[in-house]
């Protein structure tokens, strides 16, 4: 009624306001100001505090796991938090982006991106390319390209790669791999499941072939030690092939160095046999149990003999598992490392494509031609990345 | 009619025969190396390096029964003679049989050996001990001589470090990318954003790309970041080559969820953040603990992630990295390196026994990473 007092309320409703809106940004600043700072001092002090006793040790460890998991949950929360200060049509565009973003951010950095620097570091010498202000292009490009073209080698890197005889000789080794390896734990897979199908103690012999998933490489390496060691013939064997071998009347043999090569890889390749074989089990086993029953039955009456089913139903029947399978596990040989690495660190003609990409880039610091047998790698695996994309396109999921 | 029937039960019977006996063949071969290494981790130092850790099976073996000079009028060139047999020296260092079935060894070189009747016994070899997991867990105590002349005893470094170490990496390695999948498949399920297919199809894209073409680049980035050797540094590593498999498993299940929830929840004011927290989370647990178990193993078992991003920092170093080192060493330390094998095994067979299931469905979901 009275202009002042409606003036008055008028002048008190926007301070209010005012104050309102200083207090929102002031705490949408504090609170993520606060969040980075408390997570950058714990990494420092993570980085920095070197323990000095297992009591000292075990609370360093459990901080650290802590700050790890406890940082990216509050990441997700402050951010969010920050997002849902905004209007609901600004929250609406941007929520989306706090859910994916930091998803995308990390497989950008991790993987999306080294793909194209590690195409542009293969064509270049061992010193890599140099390191140029990227600005410089603008100010002064004929010195930004001259940094570049003192250890540009085109494609070289990629001709030493299939014409090195170390290489070769990886990739010779690699193809024994996928040859013996892969095929035979595929075979044997397959066997079990079809065997342990039709057996009382199925969930048994499953579980007992199947544990050695769970072993990491490194230890299984120690365990085939235990199979391939050799002692001179005068003392008595304590690796059980060698016993074997020795009662069998044989010299024993230093099975994965000294024996024939490239039959030594062999012996290596026995123990991927016996990590992976297990897996194949699994799928193969829960594809068999797909099949109807009726069918095979229709077969048995038909007079059909247990091999006849096996080869001429069970076989087509899961043909399409076989191939996923028979995908995974080349894809897994593909990258053979650990075992080699363990066993006989790539001595005696045992290297292989990941050993000699690890011997290159960390060893003998020669990252070009490092980095060109991780391109060549990942042209193997494109076929594998085309038709997945192409599953995925058709999968109307979109 | 009976005879008919009575033949196709023993043909029944054959085939059951022959097929429960190749599986347990196939069983026997895939058992008897872990068995071997179990049995070894209790065995002594000694008979690690003398005999097969089968031999605490019942087995023959040669056991000396009486030991003696050979005497010092002999003619160690000649055909000598210890209880009623004979032979020339190199004979009886071969070992010449006695009527009885027991021999005479000649042990040691001509002028000082011992001469030894053995006899062949039934005998175990059990003298099992759990000095080497002690050993293990607390360290190898060093005999040291002082300058001054006394002999001290050092601790010897231990795996407890080591064990500790992979244990602060393979946690948060796997629930930091569960978590980060988790929100990626949401938002890729239910939210709606320009750009979402196109980000999608590289997610799936990557999922075949073999981490060595990353490993150069990320580490010029760590090296110039400073982040090299740190836990958070190995923790990223894992996160980002884990991620492309997490975040399509988790899609296609939260995508199956039923739509209605979802709408339910909105008309009830519920935010995404909400929604997400409270409805889709826990309604995804069986994705969520299969993806985890992968990962955690895969973390745990890993060798070279840690192998370049931890490399040269000794108190940062994992099991499997410890473990690596000591096969290189060859032999010397093998009673030590089967205690430590088998206790770098221990967590991951039990998160794998326990939780078989779920494993299971998540190699069938298809985890397989690339």
């Amino acid at each position: 009624m009275h202009p002042t007092s409606d003036y008055q309320t008028k002048t008190s409703g926007f301070l209010e306001w005012l104050v309102l809106i200083i207090g929102r940004v002031l705490i949408s600043l504090i609170v993520p100001v606060t969040t980075f700072a408390v997570l950058i001092i714990g990494f420092r002090w993570l980085r920095d505090t070197i323990p000095s006793g297992t009591a000292e040790k075990t609370v360093v460890s459990l901080v650290a796991i802590v700050w790890g998991v406890g940082g990216a949950a509050i990441l997700y929360l402050v951010s969010n938090w920050l997002v849902e200060q905004l209007s609901p049509r600004w929250v609406k565009r941007l929520q989306p982006f706090i859910f994916v973003g930091p998803a995308i951010a990390i497989l950008a950095w991790y993987l999306a991106l080294p793909t194209f620097r590690s195409l542009w570091i293969s064509l270049f010498d061992r010193a890599g390319p140099a390191e140029v202000p990227f600005s410089m292009l603008f100010t002064a490009p004929g010195e930004f390209f001259a940094q570049f073209s003192t250890n540009f080698i085109g494609l070289n890197n990629y001709i030493a790669v299939f014409t090195e005889r170390t290489m070769i000789e990886a990739f010779r080794n690699n193809l024994l791999w996928i040859l013996f390896g892969a095929s035979l734990a595929i075979i044997f897979g397959l066997m079990v499941a079809v065997l342990a199908d039709r057996s009382r103690f199925e969930n048994l012999a499953k579980s007992l072939i199947f544990l050695p998933m769970a072993i990491s490489m490194v230890g299984a390496g120690v365990i085939w030690n235990f199979i391939y060691e050799v002692k001179d013939i005068a003392d008595p064997q304590i690796g059980l092939l060698n016993a074997v071998w020795v009662a069998l009347g044989q010299e024993p043999q230093a099975w994965t160095a000294l024996i024939t090569q490239p039959w030594n890889n062999i012996f290596l390749i026995i123990i991927m046999i016996w990590l992976q074989t297990g897996y194949a089990m699994v799928i193969f086993s829960a594809a068999i149990k797909g099949i109807p029953e009726d069918l095979i039955e229709a077969a048995r009456v038909d007079g059909a003999s247990e091999v006849q089913i096996f080869f001429r139903i069970m076989i087509p029947y899961i043909m399409g598992t076989i191939i996923t399978v028979s995908t995974t596990v080349v894809i897994f040989t593909l990258k053979i490392f650990d075992i080699v690495m363990v066993m006989t660190g790539g001595q005696f003609s045992t290297h292989v494509i990941a050993t000699q990409f690890y011997r290159q880039a960390f060893t003998s610091n020669n990252k070009g031609l490092a980095a060109a047998i991780a391109i060549v790698l990942l042209i193997t695996v494109i076929p594998v990345m085309i038709y997945n994309l192409r599953q995925f396109a058709e999968e109307e999921a979109f | 009619m009976s005879s008919q029937t009575q033949n196709s039960a023993r043909k029944k019977l054959i085939s059951e025969i022959i097929i429960n006996g190749a599986l347990l063949l196939l069983v026997l071969v895939w058992t008897i190396p872990t068995l071997g290494l179990l049995v070894s981790s209790f065995r002594t130092r000694f008979d690690i390096q003398t005999s097969g850790w089968w031999w605490v099976l019942p087995h023959r073996e040669w056991v000396t029964v009486e030991e003696f000079p050979p005497g010092d009028d002999l003619d160690r060139d000649g055909v000598m003679e210890f209880a009623g047999v004979s032979g020339t020296f190199a004979e009886l260092r071969e070992g010449v049989s006695m009527d009885d079935g027991r021999k005479v060894t000649w042990v040691g070189n001509k002028r000082l050996g011992v001469i030894k009747i053995q006899e062949q016994k039934w005998i175990m070899r059990t003298d099992f001990t759990l000095e080497n997991y002690g050993q293990v867990l607390a360290g190898k105590t060093y005999e040291i001589q002082t300058t001054s002349g006394e002999t001290k005893t050092v601790q010897g470094d231990d795996f407890t470090g080591s064990f500790l170490n992979s244990l602060t990496i393979s946690i948060p390695a796997t629930v930091i990318p569960i978590l980060i999948a988790a929100f990626a498949a949401y938002g890729f399920a239910w939210m709606d954003f320009p750009g979402r297919k196109p980000l999608f199809t590289m997610v799936v894209a990557l999922m075949v790309v073999p981490l060595q073409i990353a490993l150069v680049p990320i580490l010029q980035d760590y090296v110039r970041l400073d982040l090299n050797g740190t836990f958070l540094a190995v923790w990223l590593a894992h996160t980002g080559f884990g991620l492309p498999l997490a975040t399509y498993l988790l899609f296609n299940y939260i995508k199956g969820l039923p739509r209605e929830i979802l709408e339910s929840a909105f008309i009830d004011g519920a935010s995404h953040f909400t929604i997400f927290a409270r409805l889709i989370l826990p309604l995804s647990i069986p994705a969520l603990a299969s993806f985890a178990i992968f990962q955690f193993l895969w973390v745990w078992n890993d060798y070279l992630i840690a192998l370049v991003f931890i490399g040269a920092k000794p108190d940062v170093q994992v099991l499997t990295m410890r473990i690596a080192e000591m096969v290189g060493s060859r032999g010397s330390d093998w009673h030590l390196l089967t205690a430590g094998a088998f206790i770098s095994m221990l967590l991951p067979l039990i998160v794998f026994f326990s939780l078989q299931r779920f494993f299971v469905r998540g190699l069938l979901a298809g985890s397989v990473k690339g």
